[in-house]
């Protein structure tokens, strides 16, 4: 494989990124389109990085993969599935050409996460190209190092906003040896408290999902040890199918509404043991508990007021994101503090200076 | 210590966790950490000498390290006549001027009396022996003394601080326990450190949610000792951890010996309030497990002091694994041990913990503590694995196994908790043990992909030979964290210099064969050349702008971590003259 540096694919991202800079043209980048539905209205001219392939590196004891952006995940977790290993993100893919670019811009993880850490936890190292065309490398193949500020964990979940990512170093695992998923009956209030005293206990978990009354438990590790817990937690025993279509939002939970008159669904993070929310009125809607309870998605049956919604998430020291069904142009992730949009838009411009890079995918003034 | 309400849900734990003295003896005994121990009873002398300057957070003495043990760390008689910052610009970018007298008296004079406007006068020290304390961290080599030194008590007077920094133009350095080993809180000269010591209670203990709200000052074990009853801990163990500020972990971005498994200070804290230059305070994260916007947490992890000052940092807790088994393997080759740990790896084990020591560190360590180590083996491997007591006895079979496979001459599986503690003991006690053999030593930090281990030791070995100067090897080997420890003797003209010239050789190898030139200490003041090394200039320019972007004016902990482009290329020539790196156009991921 060619080195990055030299791939001509970059070079002609870098030439159109400095093109772009110097006549202050916008540029909406795009991976394998699986995540268009996320985040604001992109504008600008399409750059196109699905074709930046290939995984370059791979070493299953250094326990470190490298590959170019535009590889497709499924690629990647293939690869890594041969050697017995895997990105214990366990991110989303929301589609058949999610690339491993776009899988680091969005920053979405899993049901494993709580346990397992969020994608920027995997992140060791990235190959950008800044809002200037200038190809950087941050971080590396290695797990520890503390050699210049973190740019390339600052890349996971900005949307593409602060550079274009054409290599990711991610930290991968192995996969543990036995997996299983265990099934109780609980309200969404039980089933927070029984996952917050789990949660304080030396429990294999690796997924914890309540939906529809139902509290799905997902163990992972040794033969041995996933036996002692599923002793100790009990229910009933059911296959993997609920955490791999949980994951890829596929449950019939996810499922366009009939009948109501929204098809909103909202992405609300808070602490783990906070009680069930409520932020609105009247019939509430659908509501999931995922991440051991750090996690609330919630499907409204009306359509509702974004800000008495964030104002009561904010409330309960979360943030809410409408994930799909919003207005494209308006805020769709959770509004930040006065303080700290300044700082975002320092940040913003030592990246990317003319503010060529994804204009306003993420934030309106971002 | 007191410890946290069993049954809390946000509790207050409204105690002061200032070290108490005896206990940190006492645990630095069992675990024979004499770093630790050394630069604890320094500071603790200090105290008693001069009642009423709280000065835990001071490393440096005048009188420091006693006896043979010693780390990097010159004559002290010589060291505050090493012009040890001629070479350096100072905050200013001046070399550091000589004058003792009047003239630093008169600089000093407007702002004493500013900064006494802001803080009771008990927290603003002036005088040479007051600043004493700060004029270095655990880097000792690397001295000089700060125009003043403040003792804030409260976040507002931090903010004021640094406001009238900001409006006077001054540097400021953020201090937590002094116990850095590159020379990142070493004081301006011309500016003002700024201790946060006193900033030492454990806030809150959020059981349910499994985080802990701290101040910056309280140690990083004092968290661990206060949560200790709920079954929860928190999981970055630096060695120096009795000591070390939960800040000073965050500043750094630190590590420890459980963190292949368990994660860096990065993986472990969920959110932070800042103070930047400007005097304003932010909330960087949050309490769920992620936050809108960019990462900052992650930007701010490991920045060194360079964006903002810590004021307050909300940590997460693990549950305590249920228990702990330690295998110890020896092995004739340092190739069959970093093989062994290729292969536990690639079995899809995830050891706790998995340590390797070369031969001359079994060799000190023995001599030391008597751990009962194999002297002859070439290199041993110390492997924990943890967890619930099922899942440890799943593994320890499967490692003994490969062990063996991989030609270990002998495997020994700890019997119990005491001889646990022992064959650790060894390890932990390897940089006393090695100061033991050598009146100095200088301990490196680089990360190298695992595989390149046996070139590494080798091209190491060869440059220790070049520059007669012994090297000893202890290593991370899960995660691939080297700390050779040269051997040097500050007392022998010119020999640390070449200390430093070899620990400069060892980390561009370190880059060249895929690695970095710091996986846990930092860059400070120590490695800041070799960072010209690591990146190019674009990339350092990058690290610029995002400085700016905090920091405008550059006055937080000026001239570490970062060099200036103008400081490589006048170093670019000599590195190709060195011939450290002949390929500079080669890639450097
Ligand atoms: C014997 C020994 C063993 C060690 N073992 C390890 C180890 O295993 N792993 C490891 O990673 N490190 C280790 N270290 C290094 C050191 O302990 C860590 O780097 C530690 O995190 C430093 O914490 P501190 O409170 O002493 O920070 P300091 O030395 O006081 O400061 C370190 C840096 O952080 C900045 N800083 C401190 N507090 C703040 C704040 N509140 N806000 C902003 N910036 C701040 C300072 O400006 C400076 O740049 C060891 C050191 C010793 C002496």
């Amino acid at each position: 494989m060619v080195r990055t540096m030299d791939d001509p694919a970059v070079v002609a991202i870098r030439e159109r990124v400095a093109a772009a800079a110097a006549s202050g043209t916008a540029l909406r980048l795009r991976g394998g389109g699986s995540k268009d539905f996320l985040g604001r209205r992109a504008v600008g001219e399409p750059v196109e990085l699905g074709g930046l392939r290939g995984v370059v590196s791979y070493e299953p004891t250094e326990l470190v993969i490298t590959a170019r952006a535009g590889t497709p995940l499924a690629e990647i977790e293939q690869v890594l599935a041969e050697s017995g290993q895997m990105l214990a993100f366990e991110p989303p893919r929301l589609g058949a050409g999610a690339t491993i670019g776009g899988t680091i811009a969005a920053g979405l993880s899993g049901p494993r996460r709580p346990w397992y850490g969020a994608a920027r936890d995997h992140v060791l190292g990235t190959r950008i190209v800044n809002g200037r065309g200038e190809l950087l490398a941050f971080g590396g193949q290695v797990m520890k190092n503390v050699a210049g500020y973190d740019l390339s964990r600052l890349m996971a979940g900005a949307m593409g906003t602060l550079g274009i990512l054409v290599e990711v170093s991610l930290k991968v695992l192995p996969r543990p040896a036995e997996t299983v998923t265990l099934v109780q009956e609980a309200s969404a209030a039980e089933a927070i408290e029984r996952l917050a005293r789990w949660s304080g206990q030396p429990l294999p978990l690796s997924g914890a999902v309540h939906v529809d009354g139902r509290l799905h438990v997902r163990l992972s590790g040794t033969p041995g040890g996933v036996a002692a817990a599923v002793a100790k937690i009990g229910g009933e025993g059911d296959g993997d199918q609920f955490f791999d279509a949980w994951r890829e939002l596929d449950h019939p939970f996810f499922a366009p509404t009939d009948g109501g008159d929204t098809d909103q669904l909202w992405r609300i993070s808070v602490p783990p043991a906070a009680a069930p929310l409520e932020v609105a009125r009247g019939d509430g809607g659908q509501w999931a508990v995922d991440w051991g309870g750090a996690l609330r998605w919630w499907r409204p049956r009306e359509a509702c007021s974004e800000q008495a919604v964030r104002a009561a998430v904010s409330a309960a020291g979360g943030h809410a994101t409408l994930l799909r069904g919003g207005d494209p142009d308006g805020e769709v992730f959770h509004p930040l503090a006065p303080g700290i949009l300044a700082l975002h838009r320092r940040v913003k411009a030592a990246l990317d200076p003319a503010g060529v890079l994804n204009p306003g995918r993420m934030y309106s003034d971002l | 210590m007191v410890a946290a309400a069993p049954d809390s849900r946000p509790a207050v734990v409204d105690r002061d966790a200032a070290p108490d003295f005896e206990q940190i003896l006492e645990f630095t005994r069992n675990y024979l950490n004499y770093n630790v121990l050394q630069s604890i009873s320094r500071i603790f002398r200090y105290r008693s000498r001069r009642p009423g300057v709280h000065s835990w957070g001071g490393g440096c003495a005048s009188a420091p390290f006693s006896g043979s043990l010693r780390s990097h760390q010159p004559n002290p008689d010589r060291a505050e006549e090493r012009p040890v910052t001629s070479a350096r610009p100072t905050a200013t970018g001046e070399l550091p001027s000589q004058d003792r007298g009047a003239a630093r008296a008169a600089r000093q004079a407007p702002v004493v009396a500013a900064l006494r406007e802001i803080l009771p006068e008990s927290g603003v020290l002036h005088h040479r022996e007051d600043l004493r304390p700060y004029e270095c961290d655990g880097l000792t080599a690397y001295r000089r003394l700060p125009l003043v030194a403040v003792l804030p008590e409260t976040v507002e007077q931090v903010q004021a601080v640094l406001r009238l920094c900001s409006r006077l133009g001054l540097p400021v350095v953020a201090r937590g326990a002094g116990t850095g080993l590159s020379g990142g809180a070493l004081p301006p000269e011309d500016g003002v450190l700024l201790s946060l010591a006193k900033f030492n209670r454990i806030v809150a203990v959020d059981r349910d949610n499994r985080t802990a709200r701290v101040q910056p000052g309280v140690r990083n074990l004092a968290i661990s000792e206060a949560v200790a009853p709920l079954g929860l801990y928190y999981a970055p163990d630096p060695s120096s951890q009795i000591a070390c500020s939960i800040g000073g972990n965050v500043a750094e971005n630190s590590g420890g010996l459980h963190c292949l498994k368990y994660g860096l200070t990065v993986h472990n804290i969920q959110s932070l309030e800042v103070v930047t230059i400007d005097g304003e305070r932010h909330t960087i994260g949050g309490p769920a497990l992620d936050a809108p916007g960019y990462d900052l947490l992650a930007l701010m992890t490991g920045s060194e002091g360079l964006l903002a000052v810590i004021v307050e940092v909300t940590v997460k807790l693990l549950p305590k694994p249920e228990c702990a088994r330690v295998l110890l393997a020896a092995f004739e080759t340092v190739e069959s041990a970093g093989t062994a740990v290729g292969r536990i790896i690639a079995e899809g084990i995830i050891p706790g913990g998995l340590e390797m020591m070369d031969n001359p560190a079994i060799r000190a360590a023995e001599d030391f503590v008597h751990a009962d180590y194999p002297v002859d083996a070439a290199a041993i491997l110390l492997c924990e694995l943890d967890g619930t007591e099922r899942e440890v006895e799943d593994q320890i079979d499967q490692v003994r196994a490969l062990l063996e496979d991989c030609g270990a001459t002998e495997v020994r599986l700890a019997r119990d908790d005491a001889e646990r503690i022992r064959f650790w003991a060894g390890r932990k006690a390897a940089f006393p043990a090695v100061g033991r053999i050598s009146p100095d030593y200088y301990c490196m930090d680089g990360t190298i992909p695992r595989r390149e281990l046996p070139k590494v030791l080798a091209r190491t070995e060869a440059l220790s030979r070049e520059h007669g100067l012994a090297v000893v090897n202890v290593f991370h080997a899960g995660d691939g964290n080297l700390h050779p420890l040269i051997l040097y003797d500050a007392n022998q003209p010119g020999q640390l210099e070449q200390a430093e010239a070899l620990g400069a050789r060892i980390l561009e190898l370190c880059v060249e064969v895929g690695g970095t030139i710091t996986g846990e200490h930092g860059v400070g003041v120590e490695k800041i050349e070799q960072m010209c090394v690591q990146f190019a200039p674009a990339e350092l320019a990058q690290f610029h702008a995002v400085k700016a972007a905090f920091d405008p004016d550059g006055l937080l902990n000026p001239g570490k971590a970062v060099p200036t482009l103008a400081r490589c290329a006048e170093l670019g020539g000599m590195h190709v003259h060195h011939g450290a790196l002949p390929h500079p156009e080669l890639e450097r991921f």
